[in-house]
């Protein structure tokens, strides 16, 4: 194993996926010398030149147009969007053309192409800069979905992703680029469409995601002080779900705490929640609690910009709500 | 290469097959027989088709919502075609995708498409494939008028200029988007200056002339092909059929506008040619005819014929494997 951040993970996955596979390239704005707005593309195009490593205008439409249409030709492209809030700007490529091209056209062409989103709040760079848009990728049969919680998801996610011959929405968050994490020494892949337990337990299932599931480590950590034994899964993947992991957590423990940083309404945890009502009903011993970003933008001001996503403290005290019920 | 005389009248046959094929997809929809929605090209056939002969080997082309001409012009097998229109699984997207998603990559189609404009993305990115594989390919990317008021045909156009793409941005000016005439929905008169803002190089040339379509549409291409960076022709023509299926009344032209371009047919003008120049004789053409209007029958007993998709696979082509 090694010490890396999630950066460096991305980095890694980037860089043994070239050295791998000549069809890969990148593509998105700054990612070149300037490194990429976040850093995770630093030096790659030192390494692989600019023929592969490919700073683009501020053409975002035209940018995962033309990764749909390379990824059509054989190529795997892997695009930067400098924030997931531009994703805005590209909506009809990935939405109607790479999503749509295998179905409409009975499986004569694939769309092996990942798109790298940073997502979420915390930087205090205000509601254009802040969003998390992983729901609405989620409604579009044909998307893949993943949201890495850690180094090691992040690397393993990565490699699997460029690997895969679907349009892959690769969800960062930019709160965990610095975070560290133990790796491994040799090649490994993380399976997209597969959740993770992060931690076992029996009295209640923590559905989480993203940066969301460092805070409800946390929030683990302070409950067990006060006896209760949560269960948490890293969804990874958003879509596909795994809903397996999910109902066999929800069957065993009897109660589920939904969490992430997206806005609530029209949200991840709505689905997941709708999931557990249809095949875990029987096995409740309380509803089904979401807890979820506020329906507002993300605002400016610090203090505002804690209080829209759920922090430690709600996540705990939401559990001991759940374990009153 | 110049235009032979067994080229000529390859392109002659294309472009009959097309008209009979639209003609007939026509009164099979105003018949009910056919579901869904069309857009016909009839007047545009020399446009199209042309244009699409002057590719070679491996060149590829993205089309439009229009894409029938542009299918029968890259070569695909008419009773693939006429099977997707009836949604038959021997349809070139087993009926999944219908008549806006004409798609064959292996003729060098890299799709019709339901969003105007579409395409762009799509055929820039082939071409950046082309490049760094050092491919001697160019992609011919179709377009409307009504498309280069979008956004992406902007960035596209911008994105193949400073990367000089081998692709040749094809825009059919017809006149209209759906109803909108080019002089109300635009301020310059021929869309072709547009390439000068984005340092391309841009050629006019009458869309209703095969002839003319296929040798400037030729020279763009090896202009392209050998490394100058991206183009873009205006091919002026018009659209004789309504925009869709449903416009019936088409009250936003008169009679007489329509009549002076019928004057221009495209394929009257290609017979009057080939007549004039003995590269076909009367009864040849009239011999093309009905092997055309033969084949237009067997293809649609084919499709006829043919099995619907079955609601069992419906899943299948969601993911690729």
């Amino acid at each position: 194993m090694k010490e890396i951040t999630y950066k460096e993970a991305l980095r890694e996955a980037l860089s043994e996926e070239m050295t791998r596979d000549e069809n890969v390239i990148l593509m998105g704005e700054d990612i070149g010398i300037y490194g990429g707005n976040f850093q995770v593309t630093q030096d790659l195009v030192l390494k692989f030149g600019e023929e592969r490593v490919i700073d683009t205008p501020l053409s975002e439409a035209a940018i995962a147009g033309c990764a749909t249409g390379a990824a059509m030709s054989g190529l795997r492209p892997v695009v930067e969007v400098m924030f997931s809030d531009f994703v805005t700007l590209m909506m009809d490529n990935l939405v109607n053309q790479a999503a749509k091209l295998s179905f409409m056209s009975a499986g004569k062409v694939s769309v092996p192409m990942v798109v790298r989103l940073p997502m979420g709040c915390g930087t205090g760079a205000a509601a254009q800069h802040s969003q998390s848009l992983e729901a609405w990728m989620c409604h579009v049969p044909g998307l893949k979905v993943v949201f890495p919680s850690n180094p090691y998801e992040a690397k393993g996610l990565m490699k699997a992703a460029v690997r895969d011959n679907n349009p892959v929405i690769f969800c960062e968050h930019k709160l965990l680029y610095d975070a560290v994490g133990n790796v491994p020494q040799e090649e490994y892949l993380v399976q997209i469409g597969q959740a993770n337990i992060m931690k076992k337990g029996t009295q209640l299932s923590v559905i989480t995601y993203g940066y969301s599931v460092q805070k409800c480590l946390q929030a683990a950590m302070q409950l067990r002080v006060k006896g209760v034994d949560v269960e948490i899964i890293d969804l990874r993947t958003l879509l596909p779900l795994d809903e397996k992991t999910i109902i066999d957590s929800v069957k065993k423990t009897g109660r589920a705490l939904i969490v992430h940083e997206a806005v609530k309404t029209g949200g991840i945890g709505a689905e997941i929640a709708a999931l557990i009502a249809e095949k875990a009903f029987p096995y409740l011993k309380a509803p089904v609690m979401r807890l979820a970003g506020k329906d507002v933008p993300v605002p400016f001001n610090k203090n505002l910009e804690q209080a829209v996503v759920p922090q430690v403290a709600d996540i705990k005290k939401a559990a001991e709500r759940l374990m009153r019920k | 290469m110049s235009l032979t005389n067994e080229k000529t009248i390859n392109m002659y046959t294309k472009m009959i097959t097309a008209r009979l094929m639209e003609e007939m997809i026509g009164q099979l929809f105003a018949g009910g027989i056919l579901y869904g929605t069309t857009h016909l090209g009839i007047g545009q056939e020399a446009s199209a088709i042309a244009a699409c002969m002057a590719l070679q080997e491996g060149d590829k082309i993205t089309l439009t919502h229009r894409n029938h001409l542009g299918c029968i012009g890259i070569g695909m097998e008419l009773k693939y075609i006429m099977a997707e229109m009836f949604g038959k699984e021997t349809g070139v997207c087993s009926g999944l995708g219908g008549s806006m998603h004409l798609l064959d990559p292996d003729k060098g189609n890299l799709g019709g498409n339901g969003i105007v404009g579409g395409g762009l993305g799509i055929a820039t990115g082939a071409a950046l494939k082309m490049k760094y594989k050092r491919e001697n390919n160019v992609v011919l990317c179709f377009l409307g008028d009504g498309a280069t008021n979008e956004g992406l045909f902007h960035e596209a156009m911008n994105l193949a200029s400073i990367w000089k793409l081998p692709v040749v941005f094809y825009v059919e000016n017809n006149g209209y988007a759906v109803s909108m005439p080019t002089e109300r929905s635009m301020n310059i008169h021929d869309i072709a200056k547009r390439a000068e803002s984005y340092g391309m190089r841009s050629i006019i040339l009458d869309g209703n002339n095969a002839v003319d379509v296929y040798n400037l549409t030729f020279s763009a291409v090896q202009y392209v092909r050998e490394g100058n960076g991206p183009m873009l022709i205006e091919s002026k023509t018009y659209r004789i059929s309504g925009h869709s299926k449903n416009d019936t009344e088409q009250r936003y032209r008169d009679a007489h506008e329509i009549e002076q371009w019928n004057a221009k047919c495209p394929i009257k003008r290609l017979e009057e040619y080939m007549l004039k120049n003995n590269v076909a004789t009367k009864e040849m053409l009239k011999k093309i005819n009905a092997q055309v209007t033969e084949e237009l029958k067997e293809a649609i007993l084919f499709s006829q014929n043919s099995l619907e998709p079955a609601v069992e696979d419906l899943q299948r082509y969601v993911y690729a494997k």
